[in-house]
């Protein structure tokens, strides 16, 4: 099948649906580099004039990358809820744009549909969106979750303390998750990237961060994002696993790439549930995608990186996480080149996760061979938090000494606070308040560590053992 | 306080605070830092000063398809291959005298992400590693311009080198805008699986490995890869344990 359209006086052809979808994109790197892109911007506004008289079904009849082959496409298609879809099953991609945008459709309908969209359905619309668009839509959808404290409420942002260490020092690790809790940061979660990737290694730091959180009481959950096949071996080995972590790509063989499928995760979940750990909720799943990580897997099936990303959050979304965020500006300038790309993808991200229905956070953030600095992130951060954004990962300083990358620092946290009014959780407020964290006006007071490590004694705690 | 935890960590923990932000002597040694990593990205490899510098080994420069800095961050496929007039000018020099063709290892010197990294560290390293081959037939040292690990691989098949060791700047830090990498890889051919290659990284001043640490692991590596005729997850260093990857999404390579 073809697709064509009469535009401004010049017919344009696209061979498949793929290439309208690719050719629709915004301009970025990396579907340059996949040879994907369009060739023109005239073009690339008339692939958007195509996608736009295209009907939502049709989507449900022609798959971007095979069923036969491709075990996501089978979870999308033999997923989808044939009821939920009915509202929208008589539109085009330009219809629901314009739904979307009705102020009538609420937080309920959005909520009521999502199960019947699928992840192809809102990468078309988002590529007919302005940012402007995709803020105001998002901004729209509530999808709370909960383990220890419930995330996801009108006016509120959480953060997950993120605590890295070049060498894993357990000591050097503590130190910047109070430096954290300071700032009021960790609420989403408090979690590790390991530098050397062991199970007896994520385990003691597993153990660290599982005694602090119980020895201060801190309604929150803790996690070392190593593989999960790990995380299994540490379940099997009886340590405090809260949440599973793992990467996720939206394609078979690009999660073959991550050493996962389908079944691993299904068999990761059901022992995290058997845990019972949460207090409050039962999310036990934390997953991170990014735009071009099929393609660096080689494993994009000529579709473009932001419709591959979409995909990926319908096997987040199969596993009820608690957390989920895009690693947008990680993955480096031959994906996203510069501060314009990762900020509109970072939207595009945000957009798409929510309106399936996930708990849809971001990191803001960049490397160093990317055209983008800490003027872009501001920029991101706070749209991102305009949007309704679930949570954003804060490091000190906005430096990662492990990974090698900035983003955005607890001071950030801070000021997103002071713009906009939003709150952490509200179990992870009630506990800033008891340290007496809360200043009247709900801000987060400056406090030395010493005065925070005193307040946690004078609760009856032993604060000792964090500042050895 | 404060001292004894930020003696633990090189993170920036303990910053204070002017009303919810940053102060600015915290901001202005942030931006410093991000541009020392910026120049060394974008810093262009002086082949000229770095042959100068290992002379009298004999050496050969070279350049990628990436005509200029912009398209190699951009296109990471350009940098994996040589330019037109490059690889014509490798295939004469082999021809010119076969005698460089067909050496147990050529040591190829690349820019990659941080030209300043080579261009400090790599005469160091480079001279530790031949060091370390003694014993063993080197091809001519070759500086590549517009350089990714894979780059390599066409060289070393051009030379019939069995091993390709490139030594390579990898992508800087805030901490550490000069750091190098080494990757070993037996029998290069075009199109090698980085399951086929083993990697070195972390080599520079300011707590990282040393050159001769890190020439010494290479040496060990590059003899058990010759006697084994492999490389990549098969081949694993007993001297010491290699970095592991993490398990976020992988970066791109150097």
């Amino acid at each position: 099948m073809t697709y064509a359209c009469d535009f401004a006086g010049e017919r344009h052809r696209f061979d498949s649906l793929a290439a309208v979808m690719a050719c629709a994109s915004p301009a970025r790197s990396g579907d340059e580099l996949a040879g994907l892109a369009a060739h023109s911007a005239a073009q690339r506004v008339a692939a958007r004039a195509v996608l736009a008289d295209l009907p939502l079904r049709h989507f449900l009849n022609v798959a971007l990358v095979p069923y036969e082959s491709d075990e996501v496409t089978r979870l999308i298609i033999d997923s989808h809820d044939a009821a939920a879809f009915a509202p929208l099953a008589s539109m085009t991609v330009g219809d629901l744009r314009d739904w979307l945008l009705l102020p009538a459709i609420d937080c309920t309908a959005l909520a009521a549909v999502a199960r019947g969209l699928t992840p192809e359905m809102v990468a078309a619309v988002s590529k007919l969106m302005r940012n402007q668009d995709l803020i105001v839509v998002a901004q729209k959808v509530r999808v709370v979750t909960a383990f220890r404290n419930t995330i996801g409420l009108a006016e509120h942002l959480s953060t997950r303390l993120q605590p890295n260490h070049p060498a894993d020092d357990p000591r050097g690790i503590a130190a910047a998750v109070l430096d954290g809790l300071i700032h009021g940061v960790g609420d989403a979660v408090i979690g590790i990237n390991p530098a050397s990737d062991s199970v007896p290694g994520a385990l003691r730091l597993l153990t660290m961060l599982d005694d602090l959180r119980q020895r201060y009481a801190i309604p929150t959950q803790t996690c070392v994002l190593t593989h999960v096949t790990n995380t299994l071996e540490i379940i099997a080995r009886g340590g405090p696993v809260d949440l599973v972590f793992q990467s996720v790509a939206g394609s078979e063989a690009a999660n073959r790439g991550f050493g996962i499928d389908l079944a691993l995760l299904r068999e990761a979940h059901a022992a995290a549930l058997d845990l019972g750990r949460g207090s409050v909720g039962r999310n036990v799943m934390y997953f991170e995608t990014g735009q071009g990580a099929a393609l660096s897997a080689n494993a994009h099936h000529a579709v473009d990186q932001q419709t591959m990303e979409a995909r990926a959050y319908a096997v987040a979304r199969a596993f009820d996480p608690l957390l989920v965020n895009t690693v947008v500006g990680f993955i480096g300038p031959e994906y996203l080149y510069d501060g314009k790309q990762i900020i509109r993808a970072a939207l595009e991200d945000h957009f798409c996760g929510k309106l399936l229905g996930l708990p849809m956070g971001c990191d803001v953030c960049y490397t160093n061979h990317a055209e983008a600095d800490q003027d872009d992130m501001d920029v991101l951060m706070t749209v991102l938090t305009v949007a309704g954004c679930t949570f954003l990962i804060c490091v000190p300083g906005n430096d990662d000494v492990m990974l090698s990358y900035q983003s955005l620092s607890y001071h950030d946290a801070l000021t997103l606070r002071a713009m906009t009014g939003v709150r952490p959780a509200p179990e992870f407020a009630e506990w800033l308040a008891a340290m007496d964290l809360i200043a009247p006006d709900g801000s987060i007071r400056a406090l030395g560590a010493a005065a925070l490590v005193r307040r946690l004694d004078t609760s009856g705690l032993d604060a000792s053992g964090l500042v050895v | 306080m404060w001292a004894r935890l930020r003696a633990t960590t090189p993170a920036r923990i303990a910053l204070g605070r002017v009303g919810h932000t940053l102060p600015l002597d915290e901001v202005l040694r942030f931006q410093l830092d991000h541009a020392r990593a910026r120049d060394a990205v974008h810093a262009a490899f002086d082949t000229a000063a770095l042959a100068a510098a290992l002379a009298p080994l004999a050496t050969i420069a070279l350049a990628s398809a990436a005509p200029d800095r912009a398209t190699y961050l951009r296109r990471p496929d350009l940098g994996r291959r040589l330019a037109a007039d490059s690889a014509a000018a490798l295939a004469r020099a082999v021809v010119d005298d076969p005698a460089i063709g067909g050496r147990d290892a050529v040591i190829v010197v690349g820019d990659g992400l941080s030209a300043t990294g080579v261009q400090a560290g790599g005469a160091a390293l480079v001279r530790a590693l031949v060091a370390e081959c003694a014993g063993l037939t080197l091809a001519p040292v070759v500086l590549a311009r517009g350089a990714r690990v894979a780059l390599g691989d066409e060289i070393g098949a051009a030379l019939r080198a069995r091993v390709v060791v490139m030594v390579i700047g990898e992508r800087p830090g805030l901490s550490v805008a000069d750091s190098l990498g080494i990757y070993l890889t037996y029998a290069p051919r075009i199109g090698c699986p980085d399951s086929a290659r083993n990697c070195i990284s972390n080599i520079h001043a300011r707590g990282g490995l040393t050159p001769g640490a890190a020439a010494a692991t290479l040496g060990r590596l590059l003899r058990e890869s010759l006697r084994r005729a492999l490389s990549g997850v098969d081949l694993k260093d007993e001297g010491g344990a290699l970095p592991s990857h993490h398990h976020r999404l992988e970066p791109p390579d150097a």
